[in-house]
């Protein structure tokens, strides 16, 4: 088994230890920090398996303007709660 | 290690519809919702890797070195960016149903019909 | 139905989906055995063909370029039902609210949070140009570069708050950049149409350099329109779900007093 293929099965690995964490945080606004954090382990994902482009879209979209989007849409939500 | 990658999407793809079906929170079920289709995009990359190939971009190597599929890799680069309009329009439906029905809890949205 | 029945459900429902799945993967050629024609065809001629030397690009924008007109239209319908949704909230009744809004004081951002923002928002603009531009040539593009002068613009609302970033980026503006990245690249492929060409065609000079920046034809002209119409839809995005924040909570009492 080649370093590639070993690097390949350990962020595997990551990648379907971090999907449980994201979805069992119940709170949202610490979820979305999950996510954020999922993003990256992703987007290694993506570089290991030989796709840069899909790397970079992945690391701009999941680190930063989701958890943008999310944050401002849980800061109107919360709003109207209280 | 020939079908792990594959076992993986499953079990992501699991994960996320096991979060979309238990939540009580809309934009918990919208980040479900994400997990699920970051799994989508670990399956295409899956499907078109070469064993011992390079990135296909022929900028610094030779022309004719393997190289993985780029058409699964060019599915998925536009996939990750118009998925993030698409949560953020599900995002604007989530604080829309929050004015009109007060709630944010799919399980009492389901009552409100028509 | 009660949350254990449905958790039960659940189980049972992604069982059987399981039990087909894995029915299927005996029929794969596994992991790294890369079997299928398109990909060792496309990395074959794309370079001659097109002279680019980024194939992920070349397909994107040339070989699949009526796809990504799709998506991209995809792209731009999803950042219009944003805006029709929340103006739609927003409404004529709501806008004193909103003008008093704008006056009262913002909670304070930290001085360092601040400045760390202004230092990068000419390096990501930067970065981000670069990425539209050079799509034929590495690994960037018009998605890519696109998300990334999104971001600089969202540096100048975490550095300068929310008036600089409404004179920076008015409502207007960006529906109309918006429209007209994305028409743009409609336009290309239509000015193939005229000159009796099928839509899409590659008609500009190709280059003789494989790799030169001005090179592979419309592949260049189509990233850039693609990068200005995807960093105009997500600023437009974030512009209106932070007007939304502007709202105060006083509305649900004007909406009564009518």
């Amino acid at each position: 088994m080649t370093s590639t293929e070993a690097l390949q099965i350990v962020v595997l690995l990551l990648v379907a230890a971090g999907a449980p964490v994201v979805v069992l945080i119940r709170q949202p606004v610490r979820q979305v920090v999950a996510l954020s954090g999922y993003g990256l382990m992703l987007a290694i994902l993506f570089l290991v398996f030989q796709a840069p482009d899909v790397t970079l879209s992945e690391l701009t979209v999941g680190a930063v303007v989701l958890p943008i989007l999310l944050l401002l849409a849980l800061a109107k939500v919360r709003e109207r709660d209280k | 290690m020939s079908v792990f990658p594959y076992l993986i999407v499953v079990w992501i793809l699991a994960v996320g519809l096991y979060g979309i079906v238990t939540s009580h929170h809309l934009i918990h079920q919208i980040m479900c919702l994400i997990v699920v289709q970051s799994s989508t995009y670990v399956l295409l990359l899956a499907v078109g890797y070469r064993r011992g190939a390079a990135a296909p971009y022929f900028f610094d190597i030779p022309v004719h070195t393997p190289a993985v599929d780029p058409v699964v890799q060019a599915l998925a680069l536009t996939d990750v960016v118009v998925e993030a309009a698409v949560t953020a329009l599900l995002l604007a439906f989530a604080i829309q149903a929050q004015k009109r029905f007060g709630t944010l809890d799919p399980h009492e949205l389901v009552q409100f019909k028509g | 139905m009660s949350d254990v029945t449905r958790r039960w459900v659940f189980f049972a429902a992604i069982a059987g989906f399981a039990a087909f799945y894995l029915w299927g993967l005996t029929g794969l050629p596994g992991f790294g055995n890369y079997p299928g024609p398109y990909g060792l065809i496309i990395n074959k001629i794309a370079v001659e063909e097109t002279k680019a030397t980024g194939v992920v690009s070349a397909v994107n924008f040339e070989y699949r370029g009526f796809d990504t007109v799709g998506e991209e239209f995809i792209l731009f319908m999803a950042a219009t039902g944003v805006s029709v949704v929340l103006r739609h909230l927003r409404g004529e009744r709501e806008r004193p609210g909103l003008e008093q809004g704008l006056g009262a004081d913002e909670p304070a951002t930290s001085d360092a949070v601040r400045q760390a923002a202004l230092v990068f928002v000419g390096p990501v603009l930067l970065v981000g140009w670069w990425l539209a531009s050079h799509a034929q040539t590495s690994p960037s593009g018009g998605f890519q570069g696109g998300v990334v002068l999104a971001t600089a613009f969202i540096m100048i609302y975490l550095s300068g708050g929310l008036l600089t970033f409404r004179r920076i980026s008015p409502i207007d503006l960006t529906d109309a950049v918006e429209a007209a990245g994305a028409g743009g690249f409609a336009a290309v492929g239509m000015a193939a149409l005229f000159m009796s060409l099928p839509y899409l065609y590659n008609y500009l000079p190709l280059g003789i350099k494989p790799g030169a920046v001005s090179s592979s034809g419309t592949i260049a002209l189509i990233s850039f329109f693609v990068g200005v119409e995807v960093a105009a839809a997500f600023v437009l995005i974030v512009g209106e779900m932070l007007e939304q924040t502007l709202l105060r909570q006083g509305e649900p009492a004007r909406e009564d007093t009518r």
